[in-house]
């Protein structure tokens, strides 16, 4: 991870000042991973030394509404994330959520000293300083994306399902060769688009929506006849969203490379190193394995469709 | 002599207040030590010659949808007009109902309307009601520039003089004659500048049918924007719609112009 990411900050920066910090900060990391992580990952992780937004807090971003199993815990007393189904994020409840707490304390910072932020996807990437320390919003690690923001280490190996309802032509379907003739949808801006033209590779264009849950009114209607998305998000469309609700199956991974879900940081941010090195440590102690269990348990996976 | 001097200095005068002008604001802009970061953000060459042919074949849904309106609103808008024009009392329902249908589709936001068509009809799952995405944007489309159309059209109409009609009238003409003879030919006329005007307004709106899914223009450059976290893909689409929507002020300008020369100087 360290020296593809080192290849990509090298690769797109001419500044040199950036270099010179991205360096120091590998440097560091590399040198932490030696240390056995404590309350904090390492020396120069610790929460007095790090470049935060305001001074003693860590703050978290997410996008509105925060759905299950990402956020859960409801929003009880939530000003921000507010409306049926939404989650309050500071409840640290929900994979995601937990994640973040995790990483946060093993940054150093207690609970109380984190506040969380709402910022629409577009916002994470939008040039300049962001008012977020970490985004997390179940974005896909891509080299592209680099080039715009930083990412993490991953946190979630992401694989791709489809899901639909009782009724449509592809209810049955046991093969990605049966959803050849089906008019798919997919929600802007996530790999499940890519999932689609790369893996299924329709006769009919798919249909591209802003938000799942506009997908979710397309399939309710029978504009399209399934949708595609991250299996645990199929699993809670099922669930908690549709009427006879159908998980047909999981796609394979369309290059052979595992998809990751990353904290996104603004480019450059000093925070990235002392970040993933944290999500690599409660890789390595098996905490996001038990968060994994805790909150999606046996949502992560559906019979893969050859 | 001193008429076309006079001409040349403030050509000059215009050009160099122009350059002084345009200076000033790159200077300022590219000072920002933000610049590179937004400028490879939203105008980076390589996403920009990627992006096109994309965004260009997207582009053509686009203009399937705006002839399409504008072939529906033209009719459909003038006759909402004139069905605000009728002072029989027998008709009055008619006139309710167009007055009504002004208010509310120039009052409502054009998003919530093809939220609410393209959504919710398809769900009804009613046997013979399309449920297709264009065909929802296309009703919204025609829906709601049929009423800012027909405003446009009675503003024509009202224009004209009531001596018109009147003489019209005394030249034994009907009053359907009177309108469709008279008054009628001189209110178009004088509407298609501002018609003109809608219409360009039209073409961008056609840009409100992805949120039903469809993948025309403006959604394939978010598509593109989303996988790299990049913008330039949308200043792709603005300079797509630019090409057709300057040439098109470009004509209202002189229509307009033209117009304002018939009436003021009489000659044809």
């Amino acid at each position: 991870m360290s020296t593809t990411r080192s290849r990509i900050a090298i690769g797109q920066t001419t500044r040199m000042a950036v270099v010179v910090m991205a360096m120091a900060m590998l440097l560091a990391a590399c040198g932490g991973t030696a240390v056995s992580p404590t309350s904090s990952v390492y020396d120069s992780c610790v929460k007095e030394k790090l470049a935060v937004k305001t001074a003693g807090k860590l703050t978290l971003s997410t996008d509105n509404p925060a759905y299950s199993p990402w956020f859960q815990g409801g929003n009880e007393g939530a000003t921000v994330w507010v409306g049926d189904y939404n989650n309050d994020p500071a409840k640290g409840q929900g994979y995601e959520g937990a994640v973040a707490y995790a990483v946060a304390a093993k940054l150093g910072f207690t609970a109380d000293e984190v506040v969380w932020i709402q910022s629409a996807f577009d916002q994470s990437f939008a040039p300049g300083a962001k008012d977020f320390d970490l985004f997390l919003n179940q974005v896909s690690i891509k080299p592209a994306r680099a080039e715009a923001i930083d990412f993490s280490s991953g946190y979630y190996d992401v694989a791709q399902g489809v899901v639909t309802i009782e009724g449509s032509p592809i209810a049955g379907a046991t093969s990605i060769a049966d959803l050849k003739t089906a008019k798919l949808g997919a929600q802007i801006g996530t790999t499940s688009l890519d999932a689609i033209t790369s893996v299924i590779k329709p006769d009919t264009e798919p249909a591209v929506f802003n938000t799942n849950d506009e997908a979710v009114a397309a399939l309710e209607g029978g504009i399209i006849d399934g949708i595609v998305t991250d299996v645990p998000t199929a699993f809670y469309m099922r669930d908690a969203q549709l009427t006879g609700g159908i998980i047909v199956g999981q796609l394979p991974s369309a290059s052979g490379t595992q998809e990751q879900f990353g904290i996104v940081m603004e480019k450059g941010s000093p925070l990235t190193a002392c970040v993933s090195s944290a999500v690599e440590a409660l890789k390595a102690d098996g905490t996001l394995a038990a968060l994994l269990t805790e909150w999606i348990a046996d949502k992560a996976s559906a019979p893969v469709l050859k | 002599m001193t008429a076309a001097r006079s001409a040349r200095k403030g050509t000059l005068v215009a050009v160099v207040s122009t350059l002084a002008v345009a200076t000033v604001v790159a200077l300022s802009i590219g000072s920002s030590p933000s610049w590179p970061l937004v400028q490879k953000a939203f105008f980076d060459g390589t996403y920009f010659s990627t992006s096109l042919p994309d965004v260009a074949g997207a582009f053509f849904i686009n203009v399937q949808l705006f002839v399409l309106a504008e072939i529906l609103i033209l009719p459909l808008g003038l006759l909402i007009a004139l069905a605000r024009s009728i002072t029989s009392p027998a008709l009055a329902p008619l006139r309710i109902f167009a007055t009504v249908y002004t208010d509310f589709f120039r009052g409502v936001p054009s998003i919530l309307v093809i939220y609410v068509l393209g959504f919710g009809v398809p769900a009804l799952r009613l046997p013979g009601v399309p449920k297709e995405p264009f065909f929802w944007a296309l009703v919204t489309l025609v829906l709601i520039y049929s009423a800012y159309v027909s405003e446009v059209y009675r503003a024509g109409i009202e224009s004209i003089h009531p001596s018109q009609e009147r003489a019209a009238r005394a030249l034994g003409l009907t009053r359907f004659q009177a309108l469709r003879f008279v008054v009628l030919p001189q209110a178009l006329r004088r509407v298609v500048p501002p018609l003109l005007n809608d219409f360009i307004g039209l073409q961008k709106d056609t840009a409100l049918v992805s949120i039903l899914g469809v993948v025309e223009a403006f959604k394939q450059a978010q598509i593109l924007k989303s996988a790299n976290f990049n913008f330039t893909p949308l200043m792709t689409t603005a300079l797509i719609f630019l090409v057709i929507t300057i040439p098109m002020t470009r004509l209202v300008d002189r229509l307009a112009a033209k117009d304002r020369a018939a009436q003021q100087g009489g000659a044809r």
